[in-house]
């Protein structure tokens, strides 16, 4: 009795969830606006009411699954009695409807979590960014409701069984990907409803900058780790060894990141230096409209992609409509209020003010890039003008080279000063690190590849010009200090964050420089008993077998792989066929190491009972994700700089002092 | 007065994004080229369904535009497939086949039995050259340009109402 209820459970709770957060929308902004401490106040419990409501919707959704109740449209699509619990567990965000839901679940999280840990902000600024969620929060629910109900039923021809999930995303790396990936995308929208609530107010100012620095640091390490476990998951899954296709969609998660990582640092010059203020607020607004942006283009089905949802005009329409109202209206605010927080400061052209800004040149210019490469189909042909694609080549040739500038300007950064650095000086220090990086850089692809390699050679040299150079501000910091160790110290966490997400960076920098000249590749045909040779590697196939998995029928090929006549590894790759969609699919063996993996991946039987198969070696390929870790722990840690922490209870007294005074 | 032009930028550079965006909700993505394609035909050394002595390889591509058409005996919907294949080459363009997973025999019934569209027919007995291509099910239809480019992928069999959109990517690339 109870199971038959649960979506219309669900249902409910996200109705009242909607009725909360057009509330919260509303309420709390217009007591800002009027000064009615009591409006105000309404905002907090809207968010938490929000968040619990939008709990519940999301269990309702899973149980369903759970429960195999195949009357909701949603799970007799998405699922099957025979999927295993834990990808019944996961199949809720397998498509549209249920991943939207789990967008709005974690957008109105995060507006938790802002009042949890904002307790110590200014009531009004808190009642504003609270309220501008709720905007972006009623929007997104307001889509659910009327273009994506996931608690649809299927009545009165109830399904026997569903149609089962995705193959391709019946994976652990897909377990984790959308939710980190949503918890950055929708992260951003915090950073965004802080720039609009400045702008409102008018009240841009250090404090400000250190509220808002926390949040887009997380909500940047999760997008990193996001975009890391795509990649990761399209390495292996797919089953052809590729790691970043510049696909749309792929494309559409790296806008945000690109002009978030430029935030970052915008951020760290208006903290210290008061400037760029309107530069920073928009940018704040930018990556959060890039986020929707890339809603829009996964879900309204107007670019191809692999990703592609189940696609529905009506839901482009809707969702364009939200981007057009959030980003119009924040663009238009921006242009009649930005004026007002105007200041200027100077600083000479050698200076770290000057090279955050050329890093913020070149990470908006890689946006244009990108942002150009993926909307460039559709304009063509949205103007009569043709129908084609751009594909990689596109993109690394101009991607390629800004990295390289890119990483030429952050070598200097963290050396120089604020203001004004004398060239000569900056020269004296590095010349050391960029003679090193480029002996080294020269002779690896000899003692690696045994042959020059330009290619190999230019990569390593910005990636050790990187290192080096953070080495060398790091020992000049702890150099001046009276024993090293005081000297280390000394050092504040959000330098160290600084110093990991660099390094991250440089460690990503040579994996994709490794992996894209040394990998070996080869499609081969391997009789039972066969040998190849690949990469100094020996595989023999030893075994064919069959198996049967849950919900699937496999193939299974056992290969033995040996080196100079030792056992390195034993490979099981699987050929399976999903039963419930008929659907083929590859299980790539691996056998991953930190300096290279060893990939095999079954294409299909030929005639005389021998298989394809697709055979690599790819060199540090593992350092790709590694560096990504790397640079999302380096934007975690900076968080937990103490500063955030104690200027925080100062500001603090400052407001319960206005506070006072208005009372 | 500049500076508030300069301020209005952001929001007039999102307006023209948006009219695209618009626009492009009316279009269909699946007309444009995937990105994976414009790759190289793979290249392979095999023997004709006519000839086992022949070895023919990649270069047989090259020079003009041609429309690669995977095929096999034991493919019903390849038979379906036949009338139009006749068409499209009746209309001049240059047909190759390959015989996928098929033996020469029945290979070569089939042919004397639905037609003859292809000038020359690759034997690919173990579905090497299939692999390669990635092909899932037959029939397959590639438009390889006259510098062995592919440029057009035909997934399932070309239906009499496919002929014309197949007739105009053909045009396109000579």
């Amino acid at each position: 009795m109870l199971t038959l209820t649960v979506p219309e459970l669900g249902l409910f709770a996200l109705l009242v969830a909607l009725g909360l957060s057009l509330l919260q929308a509303t309420v709390p902004l217009v007591g800002a606006a009027t000064r009615r401490p009591l409006w105000m106040a309404f905002a907090e419990p809207m968010a938490w009411g929000q968040f619990a409501f939008l709990l519940l919707a999301y269990a309702s959704l899973t149980a369903s699954f759970l429960l195999d109740d195949f009357s909701v449209a949603y799970v007799a699509k998405n699922s099957n009695s025979m999927l295993p619990w834990y990808y019944k567990f996961t199949a809720v965000w397998g498509s549209h409807e249920g991943s939207i839901l789990l967008w709005s679940l974690i957008l109105s999280g995060w507006g938790f979590a802002v009042s949890l840990f904002s307790r110590n902000l200014p009531r009004d600024m808190l009642a504003r960014v609270l309220g501008v969620l709720g905007v972006v929060s009623a929007g997104f629910l307001l889509f659910i409701v009327a273009t994506s109900n996931p608690f649809k039923r299927l009545l009165p021809s109830i399904p026997a069984d569903g149609a089962d999930l995705n193959p391709l995303l019946q994976d652990v790396g897909l377990i984790i990907h959308p939710p980190m990936l949503y918890m950055g995308y929708v992260g951003f929208s915090v950073v965004f409803a802080f720039a609009i609530a400045a702008l409102i107010e008018g009240r841009l100012d250090a404090a400000w900058t250190r509220w808002v620095r926390p949040w887009t640091n997380i909500a940047w390490a999760f997008l990193t780790v996001g975009i890391a476990l795509g990649s990761w998951w399209a390495y292996y899954e797919l089953g052809w060894g590729g790691w970043w296709f510049w696909d749309p969609v792929e494309n559409s998660s790296l806008l945000p990141w690109l002009t978030g990582t430029a935030l970052i640092h915008s951020l760290a010059v208006t903290e210290k230096r008061g400037t760029f203020k309107s530069w920073t607020v928009l940018l704040a607004i930018i990556t959060f409209s890039l986020s929707l942006l890339g809603a829009f283009l996964v879900r309204s089905g107007v670019l191809t992609s692999v990703h592609s949802f189940a696609n529905d005009p009506s839901r482009g329409l809707f969702i364009l409509a939200l981007l057009g109202i959030t980003v119009g209206v924040s663009l238009l605010i921006f242009a009649l209020r930005a004026p007002r927080m105007s200041a200027s400061v100077g600083f000479g052209w050698l200076s770290r003010d000057a090279l955050l800004l050329i890093n913020n040149i070149l990470l908006v210019t890689m946006t244009v890039t990108v942002l150009l490469g993926t909307l460039y189909p559709l304009i063509l042909d949205a103007l009569g003008l043709g129908k084609i694609s751009i594909g990689a080549p596109y993109f690394n040739s101009l991607f390629v080279p800004l990295t390289v500038l890119l990483c030429a300007f952050m070598g200097l950064g963290p050396v120089a000063r604020w203001k004004q650095m004398p060239g000569r000086e900056l020269f004296r220090r590095l010349l050391g690190a960029g003679v090193a990086a480029l002996a080294i850089a020269v002779t690896v692809p000899f003692l690696y590849g045994g042959e020059w390699n330009a290619a190999v050679a230019l990569g390593l040299v910005i990636a050790l010009w990187v290192v080096l150079a953070l080495g060398r501000d790091l020992f000049g910091k702890v150099h001046n200090a009276s024993s090293p160790l005081a000297g280390l110290r000394k050092l504040s966490l959000s330098y160290w964050g600084m110093v990991i997400g660099h390094l991250g960076l440089a460690v990503t920098i040579v994996g994709v420089t490794m992996v894209s000249n040394y990998a070996i590749e080869r499609n081969v045909r391997l009789a039972l008993e066969e040998r190849i040779d690949l990469g100094g590697y020996v595989f023999t196939l030893t075994e064919l077998g069959e198996r049967r998995g849950p919900n699937f029928l496999a193939d299974t090929a056992t290969i033995e792989v040996t080196r100079d006549g030792n056992a390195v590894t034993t490979l099981r790759p699987e050929k399976r066929l999903y039963i419930a969609r008929g659907q083929p699919m590859t299980d790539v063996a691996l056998y991953p190491g930190l300096l290279q993996d060893i990939y095999v991946a079954m294409g299909e039987e030929l005639n005389d009972g021998s298989w394809a198969m697709r055979i690599q070696v790819k060199p540090f390929i593992r350092w790709l994700w590694l560096g990504a870790l790397l640079m999302a722990s380096g934007g975690v840690l900076a968080v937990a700089d103490r500063r955030y922490r104690r200027r925080r209870s100062a500001v603090t007294e400052s407001a319960t002092f206005s506070n006072e005074v208005k009372a | 007065m500049r500076r508030r032009v300069l301020l209005l930028l952001p929001f007039l550079i999102f307006l023209v994004l948006g009219f695209f965006l618009y626009r492009g909700l009316a279009l269909d993505p699946s007309a444009r080229e995937s990105a994976l394609l414009a790759e190289k035909f793979p290249s392979f050394t095999l023997s004709t369904l006519e000839d086992p002595d022949a070895r023919i390889d990649e270069s047989l591509l090259r020079g003009q535009v041609s429309l690669v058409n995977v095929w096999a005996s034991w493919c019903p919907t390849c038979k379906e497939e036949m009338p139009q294949l006749l068409e499209l080459s009746e209309r001049g363009v240059q047909m190759v086949g390959i015989d996928y997973k098929d033996t020469r025999e029945h290979g070569r019934q089939f042919l004397e039995e639905f037609g003859k569209p292809f000038e020359v027919n690759i034997f690919d007995p173990d579905g090497d050259l299939g692999f390669e291509l990635g092909v899932y099910g037959v029939p397959e239809t590639f438009l390889v340009d006259a510098n062995g480019i592919i440029r057009y992928k035909h997934i399932g069999y070309i239906t009499p109402d496919d002929v014309e959109e197949v007739m105009q990517e053909v045009e396109k690339w000579r």
